[in-house]
């Protein structure tokens, strides 16, 4: 089998991020692990958004409250392990927090969709953008769990005894490790026949409807899959940060991961590494510059959606006729 | 007579919601543009009326200034950029409006700083009135009734009443066939977002000193005028003014009241904290029930 474009950027970069830590502990950039890591962790969520908007065609303005979710939920398990009293079964390992921010994030993307789904359009739009902002006022007002504060977490989770996620550089593979997984899933869903059925529905929905196929159940199944993606960010990010705050779940979030997602390329497989990649890497170094670069963002932005629709990720892969 | 104050605070909101509500909506039906950005005008109205209102000490100069500020700007982003993606799917209309959001709030910042402006109430204006044995209310409060239900009522003059107002309503109904009849929907384009723009505006100059003006404060409110422009049907301005209404009462009355009435059977400290994140929640679950019965809102324009 002739290996296409799409396998030799993945090999790649794969490759290089597996030697990054070396890398960087050589020349003394550590800090650059934990920015790598933060990049994996929002690859995922932009490959889940990339699910639902390039394949599922579904433009959701929910996926940040999802991640939001997520990382709460690895949080208050957290939190509430350590405590005496607790009306939460808490736990530390990651073996249980981990799927719990998944689960988590996918009933809650099933139960937005269900609703959602009903409408069209800019209508689905506005609604999506109304759950976002509806779990963002209840983690604001949950005063047990930080409210507005947000909710810190005193360790990272445990993973396997002798695996100290303590240790960046560990849990920088760990992250890897996850994002590779991911991509595989994601590669082998929307070359399955249920991701052929979800391509025919973005395409023309119409036309499937009348070929005898459910396609509200296929888009709420498809919307769940990135909601269990974002959970799973969520989860590594707050281990990331050791610290979550409503603002996670802030819709402007949800915006930006739409932008990584327009960045990286709707509908290609690495568009979610490339897209938070360029997104993440580009706010690390103008920052360090100027505190305009938002600006330039902005104008870059601009730009990439009226003349590169097809983002960054169409760079390694033919047009598709 | 809390429970009349509240009125009077709901409808103040109300009214605000509907000037911003009212472009947005038209924006929405007439050029099927999603624009993210409306709360910028809202942002600008409010930096600029507080700037010249300190500089010149006139409030009437500050909101005449404010006004054609935001009109001036709107009409020129619609005329160099959002005309390019009037036809191009919402998902490019999303990433322009959202990028012009980080540019307008970055662009402030740099003007006028990170920290909240504040923006005097007109010193004529800083009293209260007695309106009942035991109700005083704020004399600014209630101008912002009076100006609200007056700009409200020209725009429901204009709409019906005026030959733009009928073109309005053509292109809200059917864009194409009103450009059949002869329209000149690009010119109309250009000014109806100039018209938002500075309605938008007027509400933001309006409210600025009663509320803090900073970066952000556009995010805060769009979200509560789009729920609005969803609830009462898109392109409707009847819509837009029945949907400000109600999402103020529940707001307001949820603000005011779901506090202690938790308070009944939860402990006091929670009820505080609880309160006002479930009445803001309260408002779209309302806009949830809306769509699920009424997927096009309560007064569709488009026929």
């Amino acid at each position: 089998m002739k290996l296409g474009a799409t396998w030799w950027f993945g090999i790649v970069a794969v490759v290089l991020l597996v030697l990054l830590p070396p890398i960087a502990s050589f020349t003394q950039q550590e800090f650059y692990i934990g920015v790598a890591t933060r990049v994996l962790a929002y690859a995922i969520a932009v490959s889940s958004l990339n699910l639902v908007l390039g394949h599922g065609g579904m433009l959701s303005l929910a996926q940040g409250s999802l991640l939001g979710a997520g990382a709460y939920t690895t949080a208050i398990l957290t939190v509430e392990a350590t405590k005496d009293v607790t009306f939460l079964p808490g736990a530390t390992s990651a073996w249980i927090t981990w799927p719990a921010a998944m689960l988590v994030g996918a009933l809650l993307g099933l139960a937005i969709a269900s609703i959602s789904l009903r409408t069209r359009a800019i209508f689905f739009l506005m609604i999506t953008l109304a759950f976002n902002q509806m779990l963002y006022y209840l983690f604001f007002s949950m005063k047990v769990y930080g409210g507005d504060d947000g909710l810190g977490m005193a360790a990272r989770s445990d993973l396997l005894p002798g695996l100290a996620l303590e240790n960046d550089t560990v849990f920088f593979y760990v992250a890897l490790a996850l994002f590779a997984i991911f991509t595989f899933v994601q590669h082998r869903l929307v070359h399955s026949r249920f991701g052929r059925v979800l391509e025919g529905i973005r395409i023309n929905e119409p036309r499937m409807q009348a070929l005898g196929f459910d396609t509200y159940r296929y888009k709420l199944v498809c919307f769940a899959i990135g909601g269990a993606g974002s959970g799973l960010a969520g989860a590594l990010l707050v281990n990331k940060n050791l610290f979550v705050s409503p603002g996670l779940l802030d819709w402007l979030q949800s915006g930006t991961l739409l932008v990584m997602t327009i960045l990286g390329g709707v509908g290609q497989l690495w568009g979610g590494l490339l897209g938070a990649a360029a997104y993440l890497v580009i706010e690390e170094l103008l920052s360090a510059y100027t505190q305009r670069w938002q600006i330039g963002l902005g104008v870059a932005l601009i730009a990439v959606t009226l003349y590169a629709p097809r983002g960054l990720g169409a760079l390694f892969v033919p047009r598709r006729p | 007579m809390l429970f009349l104050e509240q009125t009077l605070n709901a409808l103040q909101l109300g009214l605000m919601l509907f000037l911003i509500a009212a472009g947005l909506t038209l924006v929405f039906g007439i050029m099927d543009l999603v624009n993210l950005a409306h709360g910028s005008f809202y942002m600008l109205g409010a930096y600029v009326a507080a700037t010249v209102a300190a500089k010149s000490g006139s409030f009437a100069a500050a909101f005449l200034v404010a006004l054609a500020a935001a009109a001036g700007v709107g009409m020129l982003v619609e005329w160099l950029l959002l005309r390019r993606v009037y036809g191009r799917g919402h998902l490019s209309q999303v990433l322009v409006t959202f990028a012009l959001i980080l540019i307008a709030n970055e662009t402030v910042r740099w003007i006028w700083g990170a920290n909240p402006i504040d923006m005097g109430v007109p010193r004529s204006l800083a009293g209260s009135v007695a309106l009942a044995p035991g109700l005083s209310y704020s004399e600014y409060r209630l101008a912002i009734i009076v100006a609200g239900l007056a700009l409200a009522a020209a725009l429901f003059w204009m709409v019906n009443c005026t030959r733009l107002g009928i073109w309005i309503r053509a292109g809200a109904s059917n864009r194409d066939m009103a450009r059949a009849l002869g329209v000149d929907t690009s010119r109309l384009f250009t000014l109806v977002f100039g018209l938002g723009a500075a309605l938008s505006a007027f509400a933001g100059a309006m409210l600025g000193p009663i509320l803090s003006v900073q970066v952000g404060m556009g995010e805060a409110i769009i979200i509560l005028a789009f729920v609005v422009v969803v609830i009462g049907g898109i392109g409707s301005v009847r819509g837009a003014l029945l949907g400000s209404i109600v999402v103020a009462a529940v707001d307001t009355y949820g603000r005011a009241f779901l506090p202690s009435a938790l308070g009944a059977f939860l402990p006091l400290d929670i009820a505080t904290h609880l309160g006002p994140g479930l009445s803001q929640v309260s408002i779209f679950v309302l806009m949830a029930a809306i769509l699920f019965f009424r997927p096009r809102g309560l007064m569709p324009a488009t026929g």
